[in-house]
């Protein structure tokens, strides 16, 4: 039992760097999906935040949900790597050593966590440089960040079935984002919920990223925003990870194992 | 012989199975996706330090049988045993001992070819150094030592499957599956695999390749097994499979291959029956029991009389390609049309005979 718990940790290990390699050498990559948030940051800040009414700073509402978004989006990576792999036959090749089975999906999504550290640092900088201030203290932000990161982890877990299940690279990448569209749209991300029609209130207050974002605008701002529960955003966030990542991790190690 | 690095432990693999176990045991073997059926019973045997090669034709099932040993796939019935070891029961012990080339390169294009190396070296449980040792060998030995820390993304196709190759072996496996390992690599890129691979034969390793280049099996192969639309048709050694064919054939090429269907009726009364290779525009006639030189007077004079211009008329050796063209009705490759084997089928036998001798002397 031991040996294959430090089987899993190493096999997991030499496929993480593998990832990290691979992403370091594609540059354009992470670039790219960096240009997207970027513009979502330019677009709300100064296109439509003139209209949108929080009752404070909207930069301090925005960027928190921008980040949660971009946390998110990463995990997409996640879906087109693996399938590219599996259509290369890099799968193949890893099915048929005697490594521990899943270190090929928690290698890929370790990756992925490392790639989002990146990409929420890179958004923390431009969003500081629109007028975004932490306003709650240096152990709050950390926390913020770690929700963000353990959130954008759990839904790479169903990227990675994502990318199991499609046949190509490009669906696996309109797959990704046909879920991640309505959840973060339909959610307290960019505008305030009483915006919307109750219908759409009752499924935007009650889905995880919600959740999540206004964990992390509150673990960000403190009491400069009002009517946010703190300890239940978070343990809601945190049980929606939990969640997530059982039932993805489960339904994407039991495809990958299944020999077709 | 048969010693396995396991995460720095040293396992004598072959201590447990009786010595007499063949390496590779597949019995009844059958699959099918959907209304193809893919395999529709297969059993053969592979028996320590040889190399079987496993021959047929375009979908014939060759690729489904290989991912079944990889323990890439699970067939319909039918069992499959490496070193003793069921693959279907347990697929993790059997990939300790197999390295897999498939069909197409599967290395990673934006790693170096070390990176690559070393990476599956590791995952195989290999420690970190012995990793990088290993790697560093097999790049030698593969002569990629130059190319060993550019991305592969800048290899050749050949440099590309010798990577391949070589990641198949880093983990110094006691079975090598080959699927079709030397498709698209041209001549002298090609016999150097061969030599590599009889190499490996005379230390010990065994191999299971599947080809399209009858040649191929021929220099590499102790045993063929010629697979076809999912069964075995015929098996043997190359001899034995040319033996069958029925000694020497008389080749006839006219010029205008239209005049091939008379030439074969013209034929058909001489000595075997006539077959046509539509490929090459050829027929050939084996010469069975009688005297091929008086076959081939029979030939020449029947078709001047005929008045069919020839574009080459000889008596000759069965190839294994002819072997094939009687055995299925078609020739091997279907495809490309490509000549490569049947062009070097003439490359000077006495070659091959010593690669051959070589490798039981070493093996000895
Ligand atoms: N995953 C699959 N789904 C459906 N049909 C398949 C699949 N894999 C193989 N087949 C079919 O099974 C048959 C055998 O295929 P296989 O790939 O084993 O042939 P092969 O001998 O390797 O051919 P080739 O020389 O072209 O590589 C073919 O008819 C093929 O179309
Ligand atoms: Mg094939």
């Amino acid at each position: 039992m031991s040996t294959g718990i430090s089987r899993m940790v190493t096999d997991s290990i030499v496929v993480t760097k593998r990832n990290l390699i691979r992403m370091r050498r594609l540059p354009e990559a992470i670039f790219f999906n960096s240009v997207q948030p970027v513009m979502f940051v330019l677009l709300f800040r100064y296109v439509f935040g003139g209209a949108i009414n929080t009752g404070g700073e909207y930069v301090n509402f925005l960027i928190p949900g921008i980040l949660v978004q971009t946390s998110l989006f990463g995990g997409a990576g996640t879906a087109i790597g693996l399938n590219e792999d599996m259509g290369k036959g890099i799968i193949d090749r890893f099915r048929s050593l005697p490594m521990a089975r899943s270190a090929v999906l928690t290698g890929r999504i370790l990756a992925d966590v490392a790639r989002n550290v990146f990409v929420v640092l890179l958004m923390l900088a431009v969003g500081t440089a629109v007028g975004f201030r932490f306003n709650n203290g240096f152990f709050p932000a950390i926390a913020a960040i770690a929700v963000l990161l353990l959130f954008g982890m759990a839904f790479s877990w169903m990227f990675a079935l994502v990318g199991l299940s499609v046949k190509t690279a490009e669906s696996a990448q309109i797959a990704s984002f046909l879920p991640v569209f309505p959840l973060t749209f339909a959610a307290s991300t960019f505008v305030p919920l009483d915006s919307m029609p109750g219908w759409l209130q009752v499924f935007a207050r009650n889905q995880p990223v919600s959740h999540a974002v206004n964990a992390v605008r509150k673990l960000t701002q403190g009491s400069a925003v009002q009517g946010i529960n703190l300890a239940a955003e978070v343990w809601l966030t945190l049980a929606w990870s939990g969640g997530i990542t059982i039932v993805f991790a489960t339904l994407a190690i039991r495809k990958y194992r299944k020999v077709d | 012989m048969g010693f396995v690095n396991y995460r720095g432990r040293v396992i004598i693999v072959n201590s447990s199975p009786a010595p007499g176990t063949p390496m590779i045991e597949v019995s009844g073997i059958t699959k099918a996706f959907g209304s193809t059926k893919a395999l529709t019973g297969v059993s053969l045997t592979v028996e320590r330090g040889t190399v079987l090669g496993l021959l047929g034709p375009n979908g014939a099932g060759k690729t489904t049988l290989v991912r079944i040993l990889a323990t890439l796939m699970h067939p319909d019935s039918g069992t499959a045993r490496i070193n003793g070891i069921d693959v279907l029961a347990e697929p993790q012990r059997a990939r300790g001992l197999i390295g897999l080339a498939g069909q197409y390169a599967a290395v990673d294009e934006l790693l170096t070819g070390r990176e690559n190396l070393e990476m599956v070296g590791r995952l195989y449980g290999l420690s970190r150094t012995d990793s990088a040792a290993r790697a560093n060998e097999t790049l030698e030995r593969l002569t990629l030592t130059e190319a060993a820390d550019r991305p592969v993304k800048t290899y050749s196709g050949g440099m590309r499957r010798r990577l391949d190759l070589g990641a198949s072996l880093v983990g110094r496996p006691i079975v090598l599956i080959l699927d079709e390992p030397t498709t698209g690599l041209d001549p002298r890129t090609r016999s150097e695999l061969w030599q590599f691979i009889t190499d490996l034969v005379a230390q010990g390793t065994t191999v299971l390749l599947t080809t399209q280049y009858l040649e191929e099996a021929d220099v590499l192969a102790d045993r063929i097994v010629v697979l076809d639309r999912g069964g075995i048709i015929a098996e043997g050694t190359a001899d034995e499979l040319k033996a069958k064919q029925g000694g020497d054939v008389v080749d006839v090429k006219p010029v205008d291959p239209d005049n091939i269907p008379r030439i074969a009726e013209l034929l058909s009364d001489i000595a075997g029956q006539p077959q046509i290779d539509v490929r090459t525009g050829r027929v050939l006639v084996p010469v069975g029991d009688l005297r091929g030189v008086d076959v081939l007077t029979t030939v020449a004079r029947m078709i001047s009389d005929s008045g069919i211009e020839l574009d080459d008329l000889a008596i000759r050796r069965p190839s294994l390609d002819d072997v094939f063209l009687a055995l299925t009705g078609h020739a091997a490759e279907q495809t490309d049309g490509g000549t490569g084997a049947t062009d070097e089928e003439t490359a000077p036998s006495t070659k091959r005979a010593s690669r051959r001798s070589k490798r039981t002397e070493r093996a000895a």
